[in-house]
């Protein structure tokens, strides 16, 4: 039994380290998937946290918190847009110039507005998502197998998380079932034949991108309102860049990106839940050992050595109108 | 590709719009100083003068530019064979490795002046061989470079961990670091240089490092505008069809581009180690790595252009230090946040005030940017 509520806690951890990769996974799938290439996940989410964390505790509102990530992750992204969209700059060096905007800016304003070494105030209970306990999950709580299961894995969460993996199948629907996501996936693959339909690959892309703004702006706040109760300097540490390698393990397909960042938020959960604790077999795995496990496999992925990973044909190239 | 703006006059090219792009971002950073409730011109006045004021900040200036302008040079060899190098932090700080073992091995033995070269072909050995695994993964595999090299990023920072906290690390301590390095291992400093010119250094950590960086400066130059090899690279940075149609091999030039990146990337981990600090520490590189690709970008790719860009993020680096003691609600990541302005201005929207420059050129003279652009763009 003991072995089984370990493997329930590994898994419960799993979901919650999971979640901000899955929401800057399905960000990126967005704007990539429109031919923007977006290095700056990891940026906007950072923004998204830290205004997340600041409206919350200065308005005193979960939600207001979270309508702030949102708008200023969207900014930021419209700043990638005009820079890699409107005047064709290079998107992998406007998403660089974003994740540095973001670590300095971040750090500094909260120190100047809230002066506890670039940390915002710890969120009170009304302030952050709480977890949503669902009906039954504490008569089914000593229910043998099930029970755990339904009150620590699918109960227990904060709403975030349920929108997280909501939006999996809605991401899924958008692309491959309605005229837009039709459209934005033919402006990631040739641009030219949607510019010849009379669509506007320009307006098309930017509408990507706030796609992309809206949901890294959830996952700061997942990091900052739910996962943390306040924002702390760099507390992104590179998961934007994780949900990048995760986007290309997944092929740039929206279930195949769940399944990636649960694999990934699974490597997480094991690292922490094996720190020190030597393992039959193998004996004692060095921490970093985990921790560097998904940037390996990404790169082995990449190296076409388990199926060869195809970008968006336009992705990464400014779109010019044939003069 | 082709440029789809008019010509505009070379010095119009190499220096107005480089500047304009950089007083706009500085323009930015005010605002952002002004946000936090500071006076920018002030907050200007005090960067520069902890920057420049004493002979003190003059010294702690040229030793930042020195590690930039080797990360620089990492990013403007790799851009200029069309590779976007992002992983110059991971090759310096795995160079890091290379240099500790070399240092904790010889600095008991020999001189500093023997085990310098030794630690120079290490570094440059590690950093060319952490660039050697995405050059090939891009050559052969055709995995993209930015993507293999971000995840290196993050292999060498747990490879480093693993070692600090494992064998590199003197038993005896808690620190993840190496022990202090013997005389053997510390270069000598150049500080005695500025108090020539009659300013006083207390102790400042320029050190010889700063030559071997202009020294490599020279040669870049000299590789990339003065050798086959160079002529190659650029070649395959302008149109690798073209280079492929003059017989040059994709997967050499790719991989030999990375590996003098990763070289000098690597290299930059002399100057914090064994000119400074004395030791390899948990994060000594702390962002240098990526203040190369501002660098790269401010200095246009080019040498020269190349030290006089280290040399301002010296300033910025140095001055930052003294702005944030004079002025509390500045902290030093008001310069992390002047390099993203700075990388967004000066590489992103590096067009974005052409077409207006070229606007004003052709209503004082059509035919400094040829009739053809004053009549067809109007602005």
């Amino acid at each position: 039994m003991d072995l089984f509520n370990a493997i329930i806690q590994i898994l419960d951890s799993t979901i919650r380290l999971s979640v901000p990769l899955l929401l800057a996974c399905l960000a990126g799938l967005y704007s990539e998937r429109a031919g923007v290439f977006d290095i700056g996940l990891e940026g906007k989410m950072l923004v998204g946290a830290f205004a997340g964390a600041a409206a919350a505790s200065v308005f005193h509102s979960a939600l207001i918190g979270l309508g702030m990530a949102i708008l200023i992750s969207v900014a930021f992204a419209m700043i990638h847009g005009f820079a890699s969209i409107t005047h064709r700059g290079n998107q992998i060096v406007s998403g660089v110039a974003i994740n540095f905007i973001a670590a300095g800016s971040t750090i500094m304003l909260g120190q100047a507005w809230f002066s506890q070494g670039g940390r915002t105030p710890a969120l009170a209970p009304g302030e952050r998502f709480e977890a949503i306990t669902w009906p039954g999950a504490d008569a089914l709580r000593d229910v043998p197998i099930l029970g755990p299961i339904y009150a620590e894995l699918i109960s227990g969460h904060s709403i975030l998380v349920y929108i997280a993996f909501l939006m999996v199948p809605f991401t899924w629907w958008v692309l491959f079932r309605t005229r837009f996501g039709l459209r934005l996936r033919a402006v990631g693959e040739n641009p030219a034949a949607v510019d010849t339909a009379g669509i506007s690959v320009a307006w098309l892309r930017y509408r990507a991108l706030i796609c992309t703004g809206v949901l890294t702006g959830i996952a700061g706040a997942y990091l900052s309102m739910v996962q943390n109760g306040g924002f702390v300097k760099d507390m992104t540490a590179g998961k934007g860049y994780i949900a990048l390698a995760a986007l290309i393990f997944a092929k740039w397909k929206p279930v195949n990106a769940m399944f990636a960042c649960l694999l990934f938020g699974f490597l997480d959960a094991l690292s922490i839940r094996l720190q020190g604790t030597p393992l039959p077999v193998i004996g004692k795995v060095p921490v970093q050992f985990m921790q560097a496990l998904p940037y390996v496999l990404t790169v082995i992925l990449l190296a076409g050595f388990i199926g060869k990973a195809i970008p968006p044909r336009a992705g990464g190239v400014p779109y010019v109108k044939e003069r | 590709m082709s440029t789809p703006y008019a010509k505009l006059p070379a010095w119009a090219d190499y220096g107005l719009i480089p500047v304009i792009n950089l007083a706009v971002a500085f323009v930015v950073a005010g605002f952002v100083v002004m946000l936090v409730g500071e006076n920018p011109f002030r907050a200007a006045v005090i960067l520069v003068e902890g920057a420049f004021g004493r002979g003190q900040g003059i010294a702690f200036t040229l030793f930042y530019a020195t590690t930039f302008i080797f990360s620089g040079l990492s990013v403007a060899v790799a851009a200029h064979c069309g590779l976007f190098n992002i992983g110059g932090e991971g090759q310096g700080y795995i160079a890091g490795l290379g240099i500790g073992i070399v240092c904790l091995a010889f600095d008991s033995v020999l001189p500093w002046w023997l085990t310098f070269p030794i630690a120079i072909v290490a570094s440059a050995a590690m950093g060319a061989l952490w660039a050697l695994i995405p050059a090939y993964l891009q050559a052969k595999r055709g995995s993209h470079i930015v993507i293999t090299t971000i995840m290196f990023n993050f292999i060498a920072a747990s490879v480093m961990v693993y070692a600090l906290v494992g064998f590199l690390k003197p038993p005896s301590s808690m620190a993840p670091q190496t022990r202090t390095f013997l005389e053997g291992a510390q270069l000598p400093k150049l500080n005695w240089v500025i108090e020539l010119f009659g300013a006083k250094i207390r102790s400042a950590p320029l050190n010889i490092c700063f030559l071997l960086a202009l020294v490599m400066a020279l040669l870049v130059w000299l590789l990339i505008w003065r050798t086959r090899l160079g002529y190659e690279m650029r070649t395959y940075g302008h149109s690798p069809k073209a280079a492929r149609y003059a017989g040059i091999s994709e997967t050499r030039i790719i991989i030999i581009a990375m590996m003098i990146s990763g070289a000098l990337a690597g290299m930059m981990a002399l100057n914090p180690t064994m000119g400074d600090q004395h030791n390899v520490a948990l994060d000594f590189v702390s962002g240098a790595g990526f203040v190369g690709i501002a660098v790269a970008l401010m200095g246009r790719l080019h040498p020269v252009g190349i030290v006089l860009a280290a040399i301002l993020f010296g300033m910025l680096y140095q001055g930052g230090a003294e702005l944030a003691f004079e002025m509390p609600a500045i902290s030093r990541d008001m310069i992390v946040i002047i390099q993203g302005l700075v990388i967004l201005f000066a590489g992103a929207l590096e067009h974005m005030f052409r077409p207006y420059v070229q606007a004003l050129f052709a209503s004082f003279s059509p035919r400094s940017v040829g009739i053809e652009a004053a009549k067809g763009k109007g602005a």
